[in-house]
C-alpha cells in the first residue's frame, strides 16, 4: 500500500474519532457544569476540558478568558484549533477524499454527509439550544463511521491503518479523560456528591455507567471507576482494550509489509506489558495524575514511530 | 452547411423527432415521458442530483467562487443510437485513431508523410505539441495513443463529423460510465425494456490495454498505476474512480521515485516497481529533468526509465502532436497515407488563418463561423459567429490579424439536438459525443461514451466549465434477437472483430 494512503487512512481514524471524543467531553462538562447551581463546585470544568483535548496552550495563546461560550466555541468550531470538531470532520473528510479509492462507499458516504452537514449546521452548532442535539450528532457520526469501516472495509492493509488510528486516538482519549479528572479520583478531592457527579460523568462519556454496575455490582468507587478505564478488557473504551488492539494491529501490518517491523512493534508491547501488569492500587498510591502524564507521553512516542516506520515513506 | 440553397439556416437534426413521428430508437422514452409526465420526469432529476452529490462525483470549477466541488448537470433523458448506427461509428473510429497512431510514430521516427509532401514540415518542427526528447523513441507495441477521445457532432441522419481528436489525456469516461449506473437505478424498468448494450466493463478493457503496453523490461505481471496531478485537478475523481474499478493505485509525483532507470512507489512495505503508469499529468510537468524544471507534479528521472525500457507511459509524451487543431485538417490525409484507405469519418472543413486566403475568407465571414484558438481546450478563447456581437467579431479580427497561426476556423455546424429537460419543459438542446477508444493489441471501443449537452438555449457549447451537461448515452441493439445455440454463436465471433461487445 502506498505509505501516503496508509497516512491518509491512519489519520483520517484519527480525527474522526478525535471529533467523537471531543463532543463527549464536552458533553461531560455540560452535564456538570449543570450540576454546579446545585452542587456548588465545578468552576474548572472548561479549563479541565481544554486540558483534555490538549487544547489548552491554543486556547491560552487567543488570549480569551476561560469562558464557557469561549471554550464550547474553541472546541466545537473555531478554525484556528485544529482539533475543533468541525477542524477534525474536515481533516477526516480531506484525508478520505485523498484515498478515495481505498474506502468503502459506505465510509465515504458517512464522512461525505457528516461534512456536508456540518457545513449547514456550523452557523447555529453552539447556540445553547441546540448544543445538546448537536454533540449527540457528532459522536452519531463518528459510531456511524467506525460502524460502517467495520462492517464495510476489506480486512487489508487498509483497514488496519484506520483501526490503528481509531485505537490510538481513543486510548489517548481515555488517558486524557482520567487525567482531566484526576482531582475527582485520587486525594483530597475523591469523596462527596461533586466528585460522585464527576465519576458518572466520566463512566457516561465513554458510555459505560451501566457498564459499571454490571462489573462490580456496586456503589461508584473512585479506585473501580480509574480501574475499569485503565485496567478492565471486557470494555471497549478502556486504555488496555485499545492497546491490545493497536498491537495486534501492528502485528498484522508487520506480516502484511513483508515483516517490516521496529520501534512501533516495541512501544506497543512495552505499553501493554505495563498496562497487563499495572494494579490500580499501586497507582492510585503513586499518583494518578503522574501516570497517566506519562502514559500520554508514550502514546505520542508510538504515534511518532508509526508514522516513521510506515506513513512517511 | 448550416445553410439550405437559400441561404437560410438548416433546422438543427431532431435525434428524436422525425416528420413522420418519434423515430423507432426512441419510442420507449417518448411513451414513457407519455404516461408519467414531466412532473415525474422533474423527480427523477432531483434524485438524480442527490445520487451523484452523494457519491460524491464532482467537478472543480476554475476561477469562480461558491462551492468548489460542483456537479455537473445530468439530464435524465439519455441519448439514443441504434447499434446499426454505432457500427458504423466504431468502423470510423477504428480506422482514424490507426491513423492517428501511425501519425505520431511517424512524426518522432522519418517523418515520411512531410517527405512525401502530405503534411507541411513546418506544422511539426514550430509546433508547441512537438515533443523534442521522443524523437527515435518507439514504446512497446509501436502505441502512442493508448486512451484517445474522438468529438464527434452530428448534422444529419447519416452525417456525423469529427470535430476534434483527444490523444493526450482525455477525461470524461467515468460519467459515461456513472451516467448509466444512475440511468439503472432511476428508471430500471425503462432500461431493462431496452436491448441496451453495456458499458461497465470499460475500466476492465482498459486495464488490459495498459497491461498489453507493459515495456520490454516488465517480467511476470505487470504493475499498473494512475498518476494524478493531485486533489485539485478537476478530473480527480476521475483518476480515483478508474483506479478504484481497476483495482490499481493512484499516485502523485512525491509516491513515486527512480533509481538506475526503475521507477519505484514508496509503500508502507518499502518500495515497490511500477511498470505501467496511465498518467493524467501533462507532458510538460512529467519530468523535471526533461520538460518544465520548476514542476512539482512530475517525477525526476522518468522520461530516462520511460526510455530505457523500464516503464510505459500512456498515452506516450508528444502523442499530443496528433491533435493539435492545426494538424486536425491533415487526419483524413494520414487516413490515406497509412492506411490506405478512405476515410469514414468526416472532418469539418477547417481554415487554417495563417493561409492568406483562408484568412481573408475567415475575415470576410465572421458571421458565420467558427473561430477557435489553435490550441486552445474546453471553449475558452472562441467565437461562435452567428451568437456574436458586432464588437466581438471585430476584437477576434484584430486578433487573427495579430497572430493569424494561433486561430483556426470553421463553418457553424448545425449540431443535432435531443430533447433535454430544460426550465419550462422539455426542449431540444445541442449536443456532442465523446467515445473512447482503446489502443492495445487490438483497438477496443465500449459502445456509446460521453454525450455532452450545451444546456442554454441554442447554444453549440458543450464543455462542462461552459455550462455544459452530460447525458447518458444508449446505444440500442436493432438487430434482431440473436437466435438461441450455434447460429447465433456465428453472428456473434463475426462481429467481434474490433470488440465492440
Amino acid at each position: 500500500m502506498l505509505a501516503r494512503t496508509a497516512d491518509s487512512l491512519f489519520w483520517m481514524g484519527r480525527y474522526t474519532e478525535r471529533a467523537g471524543n471531543t463532543a463527549r467531553g464536552m458533553q461531560v462538562a455540560l452535564r456538570m457544569a449543570g450540576l454546579a447551581g446545585s452542587l456548588g463546585g465545578g468552576r474548572d470544568e472548561w479549563r479541565n476540558l481544554l486540558v483534555a483535548a490538549g487544547a489548552e496552550p491554543g486556547f491560552r495563546g487567543t488570549g480569551r478568558a476561560v469562558t464557557p461560550e469561549a471554550v464550547i466555541g474553541w472546541l466545537a468550531l473555531d478554525a484556528e484549533n485544529h482539533s475543533s470538531i468541525a477542524n477534525c470532520i474536515e481533516a477526516a473528510r480531506r484525508n478520505g477524499r485523498a484515498v478515495r479509492t481505498a474506502l468503502t462507499v459506505d465510509m465515504w458516504e458517512a464522512l461525505n454527509d457528516t461534512w456536508r452537514e456540518m457545513r449547514a449546521r456550523a452557523a447555529s452548532a453552539t447556540d445553547e439550544d441546540t448544543l445538546p442535539g448537536f454533540l449527540d450528532w457528532v459522536r452519531a457520526r463518528t459510531l456511524l463511521f467506525n460502524g460502517a469501516a467495520a462492517d464495510t472495509m476489506l480486512r487489508d492493509e487498509g483497514w488496519l491503518f484506520v483501526h490503528l488510528g481509531v485505537m490510538l486516538e481513543r486510548a489517548d482519549n481515555t488517558a486524557r479523560l482520567l487525567d482531566s479528572k484526576h482531582q475527582a479520583l485520587s486525594g483530597a478531592g475523591a469523596e462527596g456528591a461533586v466528585a460522585y457527579a464527576e465519576w458518572q460523568a466520566l463512566l457516561r462519556s465513554v458510555s459505560a455507567l451501566r457498564s459499571f454496575q454490571w462489573v462490580y455490582h456496586t456503589r461508584l468507587r473512585p479506585d473501580l471507576v480509574a480501574e475499569l478505564l485503565l485496567f478492565r478488557p471486557e470494555l471497549p473504551r478502556s486504555l488496555v482494550a485499545c492497546h491490545v488492539r493497536v498491537l495486534h494491529a501492528l502485528e498484522r501490518v508487520a506480516a502484511a509489509t513483508g515483516g517490516r517491523r521496529g520501534d512501533p512493534q516495541r512501544i506497543a508491547a512495552e505499553i501493554n506489558d505495563a498496562l497487563a501488569k499495572g494494579r490500580v492500587e499501586d497507582i492510585m498510591a503513586r499518583g494518578l495524575h503522574d501516570w497517566l502524564t506519562a502514559q500520554i507521553d508514550r502514546n505520542v512516542e508510538l504515534g511518532d514511530a508509526i508514522q516513521r516506520l510506515y506513513l512517511s515513506g | 452547411m448550416d445553410r439550405d440553397a437559400a441561404g437560410q439556416p438548416r433546422r438543427a437534426f431532431d435525434e428524436m423527432q422525425e416528420e413522420a413521428g418519434v423515430r423507432p430508437a426512441y419510442a420507449g422514452i417518448a411513451a414513457w415521458i407519455a404516461q408519467h409526465g414531466l412532473a415525474a420526469l422533474g423527480a427523477k432529476r432531483t434524485e438524480a442530483e442527490a445520487l451523484f452529490r452523494r457519491v460524491g462525483i464532482t467537478f472543480a470549477v476554475y476561477g469562480e467562487g461558491g462551492d468548489p466541488e460542483r456537479l455537473i448537470p445530468f439530464d435524465v433523458i439519455p441519448r439514443i443510437l441504434a447499434r446499426s448506427e454505432w457500427d458504423r461509428l466504431a468502423r470510423g473510429l477504428t480506422q482514424r485513431v490507426r491513423a492517428l497512431n501511425a501519425f505520431i510514430g511517424d512524426v518522432y521516427a522519418g517523418q515520411e508523410i512531410v517527405r512525401a509532401g502530405r503534411v507541411p514540415a513546418a506544422l511539426i518542427a514550430d509546433n508547441e505539441a512537438f515533443c523534442k526528447p521522443m524523437l527515435g523513441f518507439r514504446p512497446p507495441a509501436g502505441v502512442f495513443t493508448h486512451i484517445s477521445g474522438i468529438d464527434l457532432v452530428r448534422t444529419g441522419s447519416d452525417d456525423f463529423y469529427v470535430l476534434e481528436d483527444n490523444c493526450r489525456t482525455p477525461s470524461g469516461v467515468s460519467y459515461m460510465l456513472e451516467n448509466r449506473e444512475a440511468m439503472l437505478r432511476l428508471f430500471p424498468g425503462l432500461c431493462s425494456d431496452h436491448r441496451l448494450v453495456p458499458v461497465g466493463h470499460y475500466p476492465e478493457e482498459l486495464l488490459e490495454t495498459l497491461k498489453e503496453a507493459a515495456p520490454p523490461n516488465c517480467t511476470g505481471r505487470p504493475c499498473v498505476a494512475i498518476l494524478t496531478p493531485g486533489h485539485f485537478n478537476s478530473a480527480y475523481y476521475e483518476h480515483c474512480f478508474l483506479a478504484d474499478e481497476m483495482g490499481v493505485e493512484v499516485v502523485e509525483g512525491a509516491d513515486l521515485f527512480v533509481r538506475d532507470d526503475v521507477v519505484y512507489m514508496r509503500t508502507t512495505a518499502g518500495p515497490k516497481r511500477v511498470d505501467v503508469l496511465y498518467r493524467r499529468v501533462d507532458d510538460d510537468y512529467l519530468d523535471p529533468r526533461v520538460f518544465r524544471p520548476e514542476s512539482m507534479l512530475g517525477v525526476p528521472g522518468i522520461f530516462a526509465a520511460y526510455r530505457a525500457g523500464n516503464i510505459t507511459l500512456a498515452n506516450a509524451p508528444g502523442a499530443g502532436i496528433a491533435d493539435d487543431k492545426a494538424i486536425y485538417p491533415f487526419v483524413p490525409e494520414m487516413i490515406r497515407f497509412y492506411l490506405g484507405e478512405e476515410p469514414l469519418l468526416q472532418n469539418v472543413p477547417t481554415f487554417l488563418c495563417e493561409r492568406d486566403a483562408d484568412r481573408a475568407h475567415v475575415l470576410d465571414n465572421l458571421g458565420e463561423l467558427v473561430v477557435k484558438l489553435a490550441r486552445g481546450s474546453g471553449g475558452y478563447g472562441m467565437l461562435v459567429g452567428p451568437h456574436s456581437t458586432k464588437a466581438q467579431q471585430e476584437e477576434f479580427a484584430a486578433r487573427i490579424r495579430a497572430r493569424p497561426q494561433d486561430y483556426i476556423a470553421q463553418p457553424t455546424l448545425a449540431l443535432s439536438t435531443v430533447p433535454t429537460l430544460a426550465e419550462g419543459g422539455i426542449a431540444p438542446r445541442h449536443v456532442d459525443l465523446r467515445p473512447y477508444v482503446l489502443m492495445g493489441r487490438e483497438v477496443r471501443i465500449v459502445p456509446g461514451g460521453l454525450t455532452r449537452v450545451a444546456l442554454r438555449e441554442g447554444s453549440l457549447v458543450v464543455n462542462s466549465s461552459q455550462g455544459g451537461g452530460t447525458k447518458d448515452t444508449w446505444v440500442v441493439e436493432d438487430r434482431p434477437e440473436p437466435m438461441p445455440q450455434s447460429q447465433s454463436m456465428g453472428a456473434m465471433s463475426q462481429s467481434q472483430s474490433q470488440r465492440q461487445g
